[in-house]
Formats: C-alpha cells, structure tokens, sequence
C-alpha cells in the first residue's frame, strides 16, 4: 500500500529533475529481483510449514499461528503439480491450468474496460477539479469517501440499476456491471495522482503561461498534462491493480460466471478434499494484479522525456 | 508613447493576519527603450510592481498603462516578454523547443519558428545546445534560454524578475553583459527587478530605489554609463561613483536621520 500511500500524500513536493537513462538500465536486474522475491516467497512457506506444528501456534487456548497441515498449507509443489492436472475427474475435463487461463483471461478484459473507464473518469474530474478551487473542496471528501463504501453493498445496486438500461440496442451485460464496479475502485488513484500531477508546475511555469496570454484548455494540453505524466503513470498502474481486485470482488458478489473471481469460490468448495486448487486460483488472482500493473507500465516506455522525475 | 506609465500606484495584500500595504503612491514612467532598475530591500514591493505591469496581479489603486493600453491588454497583445529568477523550463521539451513556446502557442508556422530560434539561440550564445534538454544545461544557460525565450516574439517591453538571482558571481556578470549587448540589439525598454547595487548600476539608464514597509520609491537615479559597457567599466570611476549613488539612495532614505535629500 506504500503506493497508494504515495499518491495520497498532501504535500506537494517538487520533482526533483532525475535522468531517466540513470535508471532505466536496471530492468534485467528488476526481472531477477522479482524472480527471487517469488523464491523467497515459496521458500518461506515451507520453513513455516517445517517450523509451525502442524496443529498451528497456541497461547493459552488462543490460536496464534494459521494451522499448517497439508490440508491447510499444501507444499509449492503441490500446488504447481495440481495446476497441470485436470480440473475434475470426469473425463475430458480441461486443465485447470486452461481453466485458470481462461478465466484471467474474461477478468482481465472486463478489469481494463472498467479501468479505462475509471482512468478518463478520474483524468476528466481532476481537470475539473483543476480548473476550479470550489469544485476540488466540493469533490475531494466525497472522492475520499467513495472509497470507504464497501464494494460488496454496491454489487446488487449495480446490478439492479444495470437491468433497467435499455439504449437502443444496447442490451445491459452482466460484466458490465462488474467492468463498472471494477471502475469504481480504479477512478480513485488516477482522480489523486491526475490532480496532484496537474497542480506539479513551478510558479514560474504558470505565469509564463499566463503572460503568454493562454487558454485554460491550451495550459491543460501544453503544460499540466505534460507535467502530471511522472505523477500520472503510478496512479494509472496502482488504478490497473486495483480494477483487477475490483473486477474479481465484483465478480463473486454478482455472481457473475466466468472469470477467477468465480474460480477462486468453485474452487474452494473443494478445498477440504483438494487442498491445492484454491491456492491455485488465488495465486492465479495474485498474478493477474501483477499482469494487469505491468501491462500498464508499458504505457510508460513511450514517454521517456516526461518522466524526468517519476513519483514513486 | 511610454513603455509603462504607472499614477499613483498602491497594491494591498489581505491576508488572515490583516491588511500589508505592499506598494503605496508608486509613480513611474518608463521610457520606450529605456533600461530601468527595481532596487530595493526584500518587501519593499519591487516584485509586486513588476507583476502588476505583467498582469499577473492588480493593483488596488491608481492605474498602470503599457504603451497606452491596460495591462490586460497589453498580456494579451504580447506586448512585452518576461522572464523570473527561475528560468522555469519544461523539462520535457529541448532548449528549441522551450524557445519556441512563446510562438507555438500563438500559432507561427513551424518554419517561420525555426528559423526564429536559430537567431535566437545565437543571440544567446547556445546555438549548439539546441538539442539539449534544460537538466543538461548550467543554471546560467537555463537562464539564458530563458531570456531567448522573453524575446522570441519580439517584445518591445522586457520584464526581468532578479533572473540573475541564482547565479553565481562570475556567470552573473558574464550574463549582465551579454544582457547588455542583447538590448541594444533588440531595442527592448527593460523592467528589471534586481537585489545588487552593482547589477543595477551596470544595467540601467535609471535605478529606481525602493523602500519597504509600505513600498514606495524613495529615490531615483540615473546612471547612464553609455552604451558600450564593457567588463572594463566594472573598474570605472564612474561606475564606483554611481554604485556609492545609489548605495546611498537605499540606506539614507527610510531612517531620515541626518536628512537625505535624495529626491
């Protein structure tokens, strides 16, 4: 959450003028760094899993560790070779690798939708916000509280608003109403970052602007929003990894079919007899996060002379 | 026609703490051409003064004219270029691109633009730093961009906001006479906000002494050392009898104990 803590900071500190090529030379190195944080992150669970009695951590007759029998914490390897295997014992059943495929798949394409969504909803309000000082009091505590709403009683509305729509030929979907939700999350750190970017040039910028006699649209176009890319970038990649959350919470709470939000609940039906598979699915959930931040961070590779001073 | 012509000038600042008179009474004609000085301690309203004749901010009383116009008018006919004590570049744009802002966003053609800022940047000496972005430039040459920049559409009017201010000594004075040689070449009157006696002596045809709390103008004096200053003036006499001129203008004036009489 440092990320989010970021981009909510109220301070506005200048960006101090950084050479990208400095550190873009790291990225083999980031590769690695990631790989072996996975590693540690595996090796961790089985010196837990060696280390914890089986029956968990006891104080007094409170529990203090998670149990970590097979049955609660199968074995990495486990979880890797069930992953090859077919998703049931009927015959002809697919992976569920395929299966886990195949629904990051519907939940990544209905997470983008509702980040794009979110994204030109969040640029367009902290352009407003921008233009006027009545309208950033106004908006920001309720921009703030929007995410204190928990996802779950939003769902049902959504889903009930949704079925009344009828534009022309325009039928209302299901995952509409997920890519809506998912939005809803996503909006939040591109509205802050998108303001905070907007509100980055100097003094001197602004009144030369001014002095030049131009236009609010014309500043917006030439100076902020040229600026607001090292603040812009992060929130759009923590808004992906958020509509991913938001689509796959969206998911189980409308019921909707398909994606690994409804996975992760199938198959933890299953969890008492096959340990493995729900572990599966929410690593599965975990990458598509990762997935979904990195392709969004491809957006950055185009704009090297802006991001002078990526915020961090 | 004047450059500026400002009639009882006086600007009051609000704030939580109660009101600051930060300009009061402020009369002053700027001749077309002509280079004037802003001196003066911190708060004696010499920035401010500079901003209202910018439009950038407005004054609470009297009136200021730019050749004849509003200010208002004058911003939005680009009657003047100006430039701070922070080059204030955007550091995703090269040094062309940067000089050719002013241009860009008045709609010159893309040719008519180039060409423009091969004369600028040689008027600046950084004609082989056209492809450079600002972080790769000194703080001397940022500032000269600047100053191309204040000049790319020919303004008649120049205001400068202590744009030496965060130089250092040496590239000060090389800047200052390089300034020198710019105006006589562009023909530009000069606003020129400054903290140092000597700066402004070796500038102006004029330096106008500013006192603070409130900002009014305590004195006025001409130093005009010819138009062509060379470093060699810098160990003039006359240039060492103007400076103790104005030093004297600035620190006899607000404690009138022994009764300057520098008006």
């Amino acid at each position: 959450m440092t990320d989010l803590a970021t981009t909510l900071a109220p301070e506005r500190t200048a960006p101090v003028p950084v050479p990208v090529r400095t550190r873009r030379g790291g990225v083999g190195r980031r590769v690695v760094v990631g790989v072996l944080a996975v590693l540690l992150l595996a090796a961790l669970w089985e010196l837990v899993k060696v280390v914890v009695p089986d029956a968990g951590g006891h104080v007094g007759g409170a529990s203090l560790l998670p149990r970590t029998d097979d049955l609660a914490m199968p074995h990495t390897w486990e979880i890797v070779q069930r992953v090859l295997q077919p998703e049931t014992s009927a015959t002809g059943s697919p992976t569920v690798l395929s299966a886990m495929l195949a629904a990051c798949w519907f939940t990544l394409r209905v997470a983008l939708a509702g980040w794009l969504l979110g994204s030109v909803g969040g640029l367009l309000l902290a352009a407003l916000m921008q233009r006027s000082q009545l309208a950033e009091s106004a908006l920001v505590p309720w921009v703030v509280l929007s995410q204190t709403v928990p996802l779950i009683a939003l769902a049902p509305l959504v889903v009930g608003w949704g079925g009344r729509i009828h534009l022309g030929g325009l039928e209302w979907q299901r995952w509409m109403s997920v890519a809506l939700i998912a939005s809803y999350l996503a909006f939040f750190p591109v509205t802050i970052g998108a303001l905070r970017g907007f509100q980055s040039p100097a003094a001197a910028q602004v009144e030369l602007y001014r002095s030049l006699a131009a236009t609010w649209s014309r500043t917006m176009l030439s100076l902020r929003l040229p600026a607001s890319v090292p603040y812009l970038l992060p929130a759009l990649r923590l808004g992906a990894a958020t509509a991913v959350v938001g689509a796959i919470v969206a998911e189980v709470s409308t019921g909707t079919k398909g994606g690994i939000g409804r996975l992760i609940i199938g198959y933890a039906q299953s969890a008492s007899g096959d340990p493995a598979k729900p572990w599966a699915a929410i690593i599965a959930a975990a990458l598509l996060g990762l997935l979904a931040a990195g392709l969004v961070s491809l957006l950055g590779l185009g704009l090297g002379r802006y991001r002078y001073a990526e915020v961090r | 026609m004047s450059a500026v012509e400002a009639r009882g000038v006086g600007k009051v600042f609000s704030s939580r703490s109660g009101e600051v008179t930060a300009l009061d009474g402020i009369d002053l004609t700027v001749a077309d051409g002509e280079f004037v000085s802003l001196i003066g301690p911190s708060g004696c309203g010499k920035s401010t003064l500079l901003r209202l004749i910018a439009d950038l901010d407005t004054p609470t009383s009297g009136g200021i004219t730019v050749f004849g116009k509003t200010p208002q008018q004058a911003r939005e006919a680009q009657d003047y270029g100006i430039a701070f004590q922070q080059a204030g570049l955007l550091p995703w744009r090269t040094v062309t691109a940067n000089v050719e802002l002013p241009l860009e966003l008045h709609g010159v053609g893309k040719a008519e633009r180039a060409a423009r800022v091969v004369e600028l940047l040689e008027l600046v000496g950084l004609g082989e730093f056209a492809g450079h972005f600002p972080h790769q430039l000194s703080g001397g040459m940022q500032q000269r961009v600047a100053i191309a920049r204040a000049l790319a559409e020919r303004p008649s009017l120049l205001l400068m906001d202590e744009p030496f201010g965060a130089l250092d000594e040496m590239t000060r004075e090389r800047m200052q006479t390089e300034l020198v040689r710019i105006c006589a070449e562009s023909g530009a009157a000069v606003v020129f906000v400054t903290h140092s006696i000597p700066e402004a002596v070796f500038l102006s045809q004029r330096v106008v002494v500013m006192s603070p709390r409130p900002g009014r103008i305590s004195a006025v004096v001409p130093v005009d050392l010819g138009a062509d200053r060379g470093e060699g003036l810098r160990e003039d006499a006359a240039f060492f009898a103007a400076v103790t001129a104005v030093r004297e203008a600035l620190h006899g004036t607000p404690v009138a104990v022994r009764g300057m009489d520098a008006r």
